[in-house]
């Protein structure tokens, strides 16, 4: 059965593009691990699976980045202070943020992808001196596509954090850089055999970027990926989001590259 | 020594990296150490593609003049990288505008210089050319991702 939440706070991200801050109506707040996802339920619409995109170290509210593309996310982006929404969660397995301890971490992050990386970078920034270089690079389609750019401003102002931003497509006026995600990859600083990679976007922008590391020297086992598919039940049960031998809903969202790498290369898959 | 600090600076530099010191000494002697101020043009569509620049600092926006928009950004390079190819291939004109976003430091090489010592020293000239269609199949790999509009509505990422 989903908990009731209570929306406390909306945040327009973007056009599309709308943060939910969550408090439960009743009952302690709800812990995560980063990487996770909730199945967010609209009363008499619907049900669809969101990552959480809040800081783990700080579980309340709970934090939904949410884009608009179907019913019930448009629904979901519509809510307005004070109404409610059922949630049941979290579920998956998160990002391997205890593996990359003592490591290098590259967190590679590519549209509306940023919102389940945000957990990992804000629990990674809280522990920052648990790991090794930290390099956060960001792709968008235009400037204005730029998720938390306010957020990314601050955390390019550390020292202790390497943040890279890239579009895919810019008018006069952007001074950044121009070009796909992939490329920033020349420009981080990194040792290879030391990194663990995280990397969330559209698919095919994943498999680049996994290309482009493997061609850095960065093996396969140290790269993770957050997969997407249609997930139904969220515990393995419905068979919707079978990914291979795997359900995504309850082996993943986060997966370690060589465990799907036979698996992504399936086009019916 | 101009001529140390060039053999020095295309030594040190990703495009150049582990070429024979004799390559390096031939290479140097057709490139010059050259410096851009943000918004100055390094080369300009339509005109001779005389020279090719080995990025050392800064950042140049590869531009297209799109009429009633103006110049679209359609790519940046940045340290480490190269800016033009059009040097190497008839009629020698650029096919797009290249523009300093920062001050930008560069190693500039004359083309035809270049093309020249190639011809004299085919396997030099073979070198240069292995390394120069890494970087352009990069960057038609890029392309062809950037073309996909991989972020685009149809992307459900959430």
């Amino acid at each position: 059965m989903p908990r009731v939440f209570k929306v406390r706070k909306t945040r327009r991200e973007l056009r599309d593009t709308v943060t939910l801050e969550l408090d439960p109506t009743e009952g302690l707040p709800l812990t995560f691990q980063a990487g996770q996802f909730n199945m967010l339920y609209v009363f008499g619409v619907g049900e669809v699976p969101i990552s959480i995109s809040g800081n783990p170290m700080e579980p309340a509210p709970l934090t939904h980045t949410v884009r608009a593309v179907g019913a019930v996310s448009a629904a979901i982006s519509g809510l307005k202070r004070q109404e409610v929404v059922g949630i049941r969660g979290p579920f998956g397995l998160g990002w391997p943020l205890e593996e990359a301890l003592g490591k290098d971490v590259m967190i590679i992050a590519g549209g509306i992808g940023m919102a389940p990386l945000r957990p990992a970078v804000c629990q990674i920034m809280a522990q920052r001196e648990r790991y090794g270089r930290v390099t956060l690079l960001v792709g968008a389609r235009t400037p204005d596509d730029l998720l938390y750019s306010a957020e990314l401003q601050k955390w390019r102002a550390r020292f202790d954090l390497e943040v890279l931003v890239t579009v895919d497509s810019a008018s006069n006026g952007w001074r950044g850089h121009v070009g796909v995600v992939t490329t920033l990859i020349a420009h981080a600083r990194f040792e290879p055999a030391e990194t663990v990679a995280m990397v969330c976007g559209p698919e095919v922008m994943m498999r680049f970027s996994v290309a482009e590391l493997r061609r850095r020297g960065v093996e396969s086992e140290n790269i993770y990926l957050s997969m997407e598919r249609n997930m139904k039940c969220a515990v393995g049960f419905c068979g919707h989001c079978q990914f291979g031998p795997t359900f995504v809903c309850k082996d993943g969202p986060v997966f370690n590259h060589s465990r799907i790498e036979p698996f992504l290369k399936v086009r019916e898959v | 020594m101009e001529k140390e600090t060039i053999d020095s600076l295309i030594a040190e530099h990703p495009f150049f990296k582990g070429l024979s010191d004799r390559y390096v000494k031939l290479i140097a002697g057709c490139g010059s150490n050259v410096r851009f101020n943000a918004g100055q043009y390094l080369c300009r569509e339509g005109e001779e593609a005389d020279r090719f620049y080995a990025i050392r600092h800064g950042k140049v926006g590869v531009e297209v003049f799109v009429p009633q928009r103006g110049p679209v950004t359609v790519q940046t390079v940045s340290e480490g990288e190269l800016v033009g190819w059009s040097w190497l291939f008839p009629p020698y004109r650029w096919q797009f505008d290249a523009r300093a976003l920062e001050i930008v430091r560069a190693t500039s090489f004359d083309g035809a210089c270049l093309r020249k010592k190639c011809d004299e020293d085919p396997a030099m000239g073979y070198e240069l050319m292995k390394r120069l269609a890494q970087v352009i199949s990069h960057r038609l790999e890029a392309t062809r991702l950037q073309l996909l509009d991989v972020y685009g509505p149809s992307s459900s990422r959430s």
